[in-house]
């Protein structure tokens, strides 16, 4: 994606919903089908804008869950139960719907194969979605890892592909006991036992609700890993 | 209003900036903090956003759209630096 680092005049273009996957109760995985795309690097998200029939407009942003080489665009959304926004895309929307994007936004939390690994990601709740796109965009000879905190086992979206995935990805959760998988916060202790050490140099990605991303951030950095190396993305205390 | 992070602010800040301004480190005028655009506090209400510093919370950039114009605010950074693409 060398030419995706400059910036174009952004446009509002229209996507149709080429299709709906299901993810979890709150979630669901929107495929898209925008003409003149001009792709993504991974970690990069699209503002959406709906319009009314009154006009009213209400514009947000979602990460990107698809890999910058899959043939679609493709976005997984989180139901707020009081956001203008999400509750449409998640409840309403049907294939052969269409509403206006732009994008792909951003060159802070991205991340291309050029710029080289380990790979460290770690994330809380629907945050996994940027980071999902990342691991798309790995090639097999870049080590990563995934550290993924989700309530219960429900909650985990891209469950089954993630788990296919083996010893690259470590699941957490924090609000069940259940048997072969972790429970627990993701800590200092966990990031130190998991995960790359700081001399293994990891390119660091931590994406989740604002209390988690400070806590795991401050933690990576206790632990020594370079402040710029470790790249953030907030969501709000309502998420998006 | 709504608060989110410098990443959040991409695409607004897109229609004004011709480089990529969430990458760019920014130095607060407040608190001497240097730290990249998309580390900051930000709170999006249309029409407009306001960042602020993650160290201080001095407002380091209001950007705001309406009536067939922008608006634009840096009271609060001392500079800033951007990759040249």
């Amino acid at each position: 994606m060398a030419g995706a680092a400059v910036l174009g005049r952004l446009t509002w273009r229209l996507a149709e919903v080429a299709g709906v996957v299901a993810q979890t109760m709150r979630t669901r995985t929107l495929v898209l089908e925008i003409d003149g795309w001009s792709g993504h690097r991974a970690g990069q998200h699209v503002d959406i804008r709906l319009t009314a029939e009154d006009g009213y407009q209400a514009e947000r942003s979602y990460s990107i869950a698809s890999g910058p080489d899959d043939p679609r665009l493709e976005l997984t959304v989180e139901r707020i139960d009081d956001g203008e926004v999400s509750p449409y895309l998640v409840d309403e929307i049907r294939q052969g719907d269409s509403f206006e994007v732009r994008g792909p936004i951003g060159g802070y939390f991205a991340w291309s194969p050029d710029d080289d690994g380990p790979l460290l990601l770690v994330a809380g709740g629907s945050g996994v979605v940027p980071l999902r796109s990342m691991l798309r965009a790995r090639p097999r000879d870049v080590p990563a890892k995934l550290i993924y905190s989700a309530r219960t086992h429900d909650d985990l979206i891209y469950r089954d592909e993630l788990s296919a995935l083996g010893d690259d990805v470590l699941l957490t959760l924090t609000r069940e006991q259940r048997e072969g998988v972790r429970a627990g916060r993701v800590d200092e202790d966990l990031l130190r036992d998991e995960t790359f050490a700081p001399d293994e140099d990891p390119r660091v990605f931590v994406c989740g609700p604002t209390s988690f991303v400070e806590s795991v951030a401050s933690a990576l950095v206790e632990l020594g890993h370079a402040p710029e190396r470790i790249r953030t993305e907030r969501f709000g205390p309502t998420g998006r | 209003m709504e608060e989110l992070d410098g990443n959040a602010a991409a695409g607004m800040l897109s229609e004004v900036f011709a480089l990529e301004l969430t990458a760019a480190r920014g130095r607060c005028d407040g608190c001497g903090n240097i730290a990249a655009v998309g580390e900051a506090r930000v709170f999006v209400d249309s029409p407009g956003l306001v960042v602020r510093c993650r160290n201080c919370e001095s407002v380091l950039l209001v950007l705001v759209r309406g009536d067939g114009r922008y608006w634009l605010g840096v009271q609060g950074l001392t500079w800033l630096e951007l990759a040249a693409t």
